[in-house]
């Protein structure tokens, strides 16, 4: 076995471990955590097929943000184990057949050849100074620069979405107004009162 | 490498509308509650501007730009005035009904605008990755409006279900997608049908990817069994969103099947014709029977569109270009019908009442003759009686099924319209024959009544022009192939 060919099952077996122990392990921080791991060991696959900028992406965006908000929100809320697993064995034995079924369909498809080495050439092996992040570049703004563009609209949608449904004004609830902040003067806040001094009784 | 600026022009209707959208966005902003009618004039305004666009850009040939990504064809030029006309009078319909209940916000027409660039997007894709990010445009933006209604528990689960089933959707079309991409190596429309002339119809990978396909287009409709979400939603979100819902998306979801099953995966239409027909009988058959056990008319009206949805398939699985025609006559036709019907309720509906039960139809002819012939015509036309639009519509598809020798599928199908007239003509007799509860005027405003007037005579007038319609969808069809 070649060292290349070593890594890569290293790698997926660590990614299928962990994908596995997200979806059966009771505590969702600890679920949390495995799913980082996942992310970590595909990053690592995808550094083998020279897809390094996808791969550092990967960690810094997924295990890096999402998952630390992740992981804040489920420490955060108080989730109810119990309640989650009610009605689990109801559904178990559909939910059990439909998956079995679709992994025997899986099963099917995958060893139907379409997935063979013959049918998937070997990829050129690039010069030291190719960088695929300049890549992904190139084409995401010319030749995908319209999907590009929907996809922004798409998160644009999402803003005014969220900001719609959340956002409510309350009379009880005290705002800041920067401006007034800036503009205050000495003598709004501050004011000189002539006394006489008080004598010690 | 040079970069070669792509053609642009085709696609300024889409830019336009999502400018303007943008400037509402802002321009709403800075309005009191009293001059909101802005907003909702701006609106009109950007509907309007984008069918002169349109109108304008009209092309007599396939125009594609955007590395083919976008093509501008007589059928997205069709369905594109369509959803303006349509989206339109829903800003009608829903102003009074908005204000009435502390909804009168410009996002409400902002959300609606983005929905119309999604839905333009879907009619006007010309790759599949375009074709998916217009659909969770318009599904992203119709979340939210379903949960507009931030107080009502009713709407806040409606929008959940929404929101989980079309992500689960979205999730199979994409994964179908994919397993195409994997087999013809193209994510072009045009491309994956040149890929799959040259390939073994029956191979198992492209029936794979084509059922997680027409499972997700499934959803989309709300054809059964993937329709669950379609009565809870209906009934749940506020009737104005319930109306816009109910009417333009339908336009789009055709314009993704035909750009989809027919556009890219013609060649396998043997495979997906038997999907297809068991969806068709199952929508015709739940959608018409469960109705007619609803009293409440916004569900009713639910289960009445799972079995259009039905009808509309069976000028689809005829899978001739008379059939596909056929089709989108018939989706054309419903939209119109359904806008009526959605806007019916909102007209009887005021403050603090909302006119969904059947009950609430009760007497309509005592209280308004006018009124109740609209509803009349509507309920007719839903139901195929021939006098109506719809009665003609129905007799298409049904043609286009015989035509291809399906005659046992049109004789369940002629079957089921007959048990759906049930119930649409259960509405007409407790609008004529029973007692008024509540005889309160109907109260509307002058362009709401001006509209309803004309969108339901629409239903009679267009008779003797149908023949311009269906040369015109013929026409659109023909450039597909």
């Amino acid at each position: 076995m070649e060292f290349k060919q070593f890594i890569f099952y290293f790698f997926s077996a660590v990614l299928v471990f962990a994908a596995a122990m997200v979806i059966t392990i009771r505590n969702p921080v600890k679920a949390a955590l495995f799913l980082v791991l996942a992310f970590f060991s595909a990053a690592g696959l995808w550094i083998l097929l020279q897809a390094e900028f996808l791969a550092i992406i990967l960690v810094l965006v997924y295990v890096g943000a999402v998952m630390v908000l992740f992981l804040f929100v489920v420490m955060m809320l108080d989730i109810n184990l119990v309640r989650l697993r009610e009605g689990f064995g109801e559904y178990l034995p559909i939910g059990g057949l439909v998956a079995v079924l679709l992994v025997i369909e899986m099963a099917i498809i995958l060893s139907s050849g379409q997935f063979g080495l013959e049918n998937m050439p070997e990829p050129p092996a690039y010069t030291a100074d190719y960088s695929n992040t300049r890549e992904l570049g190139r084409l995401l703004y010319t030749f995908y620069v319209y999907p590009f563009e929907i996809a922004a609209i798409i998160l644009l949608v999402a803003i005014v979405a969220a900001i719609t449904l959340t956002m409510r004004r309350r009379k009880d609830t005290k705002y800041q107004d920067p401006n007034k902040q800036i503009r205050v003067d000495r003598k709004d806040r501050v004011r000189m009162v002539k006394m006489r001094s008080e004598k010690k009784v | 490498m040079t970069f070669e600026m792509p053609n642009i022009l085709p696609a300024v209707p889409e830019i336009f509308v999502f400018s303007m959208a943008c400037v509402i966005l802002i321009v709403d902003l800075f309005l009191s509650e009293r001059r909101r009618i802005v907003s909702y004039l701006l609106a009109q305004a950007t509907l309007i501007g984008a069918a002169i666009l349109t109108f304008k850009l009209m092309v007599s040939e396939p125009v594609f730009t955007f590395s083919n990504m976008f093509v501008a064809d007589r059928l997205a030029d069709v369905l594109k005035l369509a959803i303006y006309a349509v989206t339109a009078s829903v800003f009608v319909y829903s102003r009074d009904y908005l204000r009435t209940r502390g909804m009168y916000r410009g996002e409400y027409f902002v959300l609606g605008l983005f929905g119309v660039v999604g839905m333009m997007i879907i009619v006007s894709a010309g790759h599949f990755l375009t074709l998916y990010l217009g659909l969770e445009l318009l599904a992203l933006s119709l979340y939210a409006m379903v949960a507009f209604q931030r107080d009502s528990s009713q709407a806040t689960e409606a929008a959940m279900k929404y929101f989980v089933l079309g992500a689960m959707a979205s999730g199979m079309l994409l994964y179908g997608m994919s397993i195409l991409y994997g087999v013809t190596g193209n994510l072009e429309i045009a491309a994956v049908r040149r890929a799959l002339a040259g390939m073994d119809a029956d191979n198992v990978m492209l029936i794979f990817g084509l059922v997680f396909v027409i499972v997700g287009i499934a959803f989309k409709l709300g054809a059964v069994p993937f329709h669950m979400w379609v009565p809870d939603v209906y009934h749940g979100a506020p009737t104005s969103v319930t109306l816009y819902i109910g009417t333009a998306p339908k336009l789009a979801a055709f314009a993704l099947v035909i750009r989809l099953l027919i556009g890219g995966l013609e060649n396998l239409a043997a495979s997906w014709q038997d999907i297809l027909v068991i969806l068709a009988v199952l929508s015709m058959g739940v959608g018409n029977v469960i109705a007619i056990a609803q009293d409440n008319i916004k569900r009713m009206l639910a289960y009445s569109s799972i079995s259009h949805m039905g009808f509309f398939l069976l000028g689809i699985l005829s899978a001739t270009p008379n059939g596909y025609s056929s089709a989108m006559f018939y989706v054309l036709i419903y939209a119109v019908m359904s806008l009526g019907s959605f806007g019916m309720i909102i007209l009887l509906s005021r403050s603090g009442f909302e006119a969904e039960r059947l009950e609430d139809f009760k007497g309509l002819n005592q209280r308004s003759p006018w009124y109740a012939l609209l509803m009349l015509i509507l309920m007719f036309s839903m139901a195929g009686v021939p006098p109506t639009v719809g009665f003609y519509a129905k007799l298409l598809v049904i043609q286009a099924v015989i035509g291809v020798g399906m005659v046992p599928l049109a004789i369940v199908a002629v079957l089921f319209a007959v048990i759906g007239a049930y119930y649409y003509l259960r509405i007409i007799k407790l609008m004529y024959f029973d007692e008024a509860e509540d005889k309160t005027p109907i109260v509307a405003g002058g362009d709401v009544r001006l509209l309803m007037g004309v969108n339901v005579m629409l239903l009679l007038a267009i008779m003797p022009w149908i023949g311009v319609i269906i040369d015109l969808c013929s026409q659109a069809i023909k450039q597909l192939s």
